[in-house]
């Protein structure tokens, strides 16, 4: 490998590292609160899921391209590949977020209310923290598929480590696939298992 | 004297069902009424009128005079100590913590709160030393039923409600948890609202029985004058008193 591959390496790592946490931290700031919110609504619960399951059937290369003439969102480079990867990501952070807050005991929801508990603190003291774990379940499917799909974002401008997947599909360089491949691999293996090994730091219920 | 906890005429709707139609009754400061009844009679639901869980569709049901409807929900709950079957104590807090809610949602200063919920799981025959840092999982169903207990009582509210406590206990534990339940009422003297499908349970419990069917009030008597009663529903909840067990 050369100076000049192994730096290149180095700053598209980086690069597919910083994609992968905005979208990870956009998609939790918007699909955590909308899930609770959902658990107060339940005739949207239907409408939402089924928006958020639509736009993970869509294949993630066209998703890319669809964004590219959209205005403000779209166009060519990172933030549009952003926009794809919060609308992948929101799904699984949506679901669990909604699961495992209604699958809260209703015995244990029932006393808390009865005790004179605020929706504040019913959700706060109760339901975030008994629905933790399945929460971040769902924030590691997340991440995990989004530092896979990030290698897409290339193809639209977006950087990262697919540069050189794409890169060496043109130039049928095997090297240069892996060279964008194996990095992502290993990224996507840690991030598994870190957020696995938290997922079972969590408050032991 | 106004009655501290006052049905009048109460009706429920609960998903297009009459759970609840026209239920007059007052329980005074002091006693322990017991509602008993078949499943779906109602008793639970009435139960739940009570500290605002479930709000009557028509008539009032007063707390201290005033109709729950007229209460900050809030305010009124944290006056009431409610305890369920199977307890519902947070599985994510400690035995200390479950007891202490109330009290802390209340805003007391820590050491006060610490020094309540020891004594209590004290009373409730718990010895802190030893459950106060355990997790409910950690216990048996007849333990969890305690801490419920406990933590029921932990702010001193006016009013328990207890919804089939004891309902999901083995007969030996659930035997020793009513001996409990009536040193604990002479040791306190409080207020108690008791669900039960048990007809034992309620003679042994109450001052006062309430027995519902179909939604309505069947009968209202002192546990004394409930066995000579006259009514087919009466007769069908003393006749499980009779129940003879022959071995084969």
């Amino acid at each position: 490998m050369t100076a000049e591959l192994a730096r290149e390496m180095a700053e598209l790592t980086v690069e597919h590292l910083v994609l992968v946490a905005v979208s990870i931290a956009v998609a939790i700031a918007v699909a955590l609160p909308a899930g609770i919110l959902l658990t107060r609504r339940a005739p949207l619960q239907r409408w939402v899921l089924g928006f958020a399951n639509v736009m993970q059937t869509v294949p993630s290369l066209a998703l890319f391209g669809f964004l590219i003439p959209i205005p403000l969102l779209g166009g060519i480079g990172k933030h549009t590949a952003i926009v794809a990867l919060v609308l992948y990501a929101l799904l699984p952070v949506l679901r669990n977020t909604l699961t495992g807050i209604l699958g809260v005991d209703r015995a244990v929801r029932e006393s808390a209310i009865a005790m004179g508990m605020t929706g504040r603190q019913l959700l706060w003291e109760v339901e975030l923290p008994l629905a933790a774990r399945t929460i971040l379940a769902g924030v590691r499917v997340a991440t995990v598929t989004t530092i896979g799909t990030a290698t897409i974002a290339a193809a639209i401008g977006g950087g990262g480590l697919g540069v050189f997947i794409f890169r060496g599909l043109a130039s049928v360089d095997t090297t240069l696939i892996l060279a964008g491949a194996v990095p992502a691999a290993l990224i996507a293996l840690l991030a598994d298992g870190g957020l696995g090994w938290a997922e079972k730091k969590l408050s032991p219920v | 004297m106004t009655p501290l906890v006052s049905f009048r005429n109460v009706s429920c709707r609960l998903g297009g069902k009459d759970v609840l139609r026209g239920l007059s009754l007052d329980v005074e400061a002091g006693e322990t009424l017991v509602l008993l009844g078949r499943s779906g009679s109602g008793k639970t639901t009435a139960l739940k009128m009570v500290n605002a869980l479930l709000l009557p569709s028509a008539g009032e049901v007063r707390v201290e005079g005033t109709p729950t409807v007229a209460w900050d929900a809030i305010r009124l709950r944290r006056r009431i100590g409610y305890v369920i079957q199977e307890a519902g104590l947070f599985p994510h807090f400690t035995v200390e913590q479950n007891v202490g809610l109330v009290p802390r949602l209340e805003g007391w200063p820590a050491e006060k709160i610490r020094a309540r919920a020891l004594a209590l799981l004290e009373q409730v025959g718990l010895p802190p030393a030893q459950f106060a840092a355990r997790y409910p999982r950690e216990l048996s169903g007849g333990q969890r039923q305690r801490v419920g207990v406990a933590r029921a009582l932990a702010a001193d509210p006016p009013i328990l409600l207890f919804d089939e406590p004891f309902g999901a206990l083995d007969p030996v534990t659930r035997v020793e948890l009513q001996r409990q339940f009536l040193a604990l009422r002479r040791e306190i003297g409080k207020t108690a609202i008791f669900v039960t499908h048990d007809v034992r349970e309620a003679l042994l419990v109450a001052t006062r029985i309430a027995l519902l069917h179909d939604g309505r009030l069947a009968v209202l008597a002192a546990p004394a004058e409930f066995l000579r009663a006259q009514g087919e529903e009466v007769h069908a909840f003393l006749a499980c008193l009779d129940t003879q067990v022959t071995p084969a």
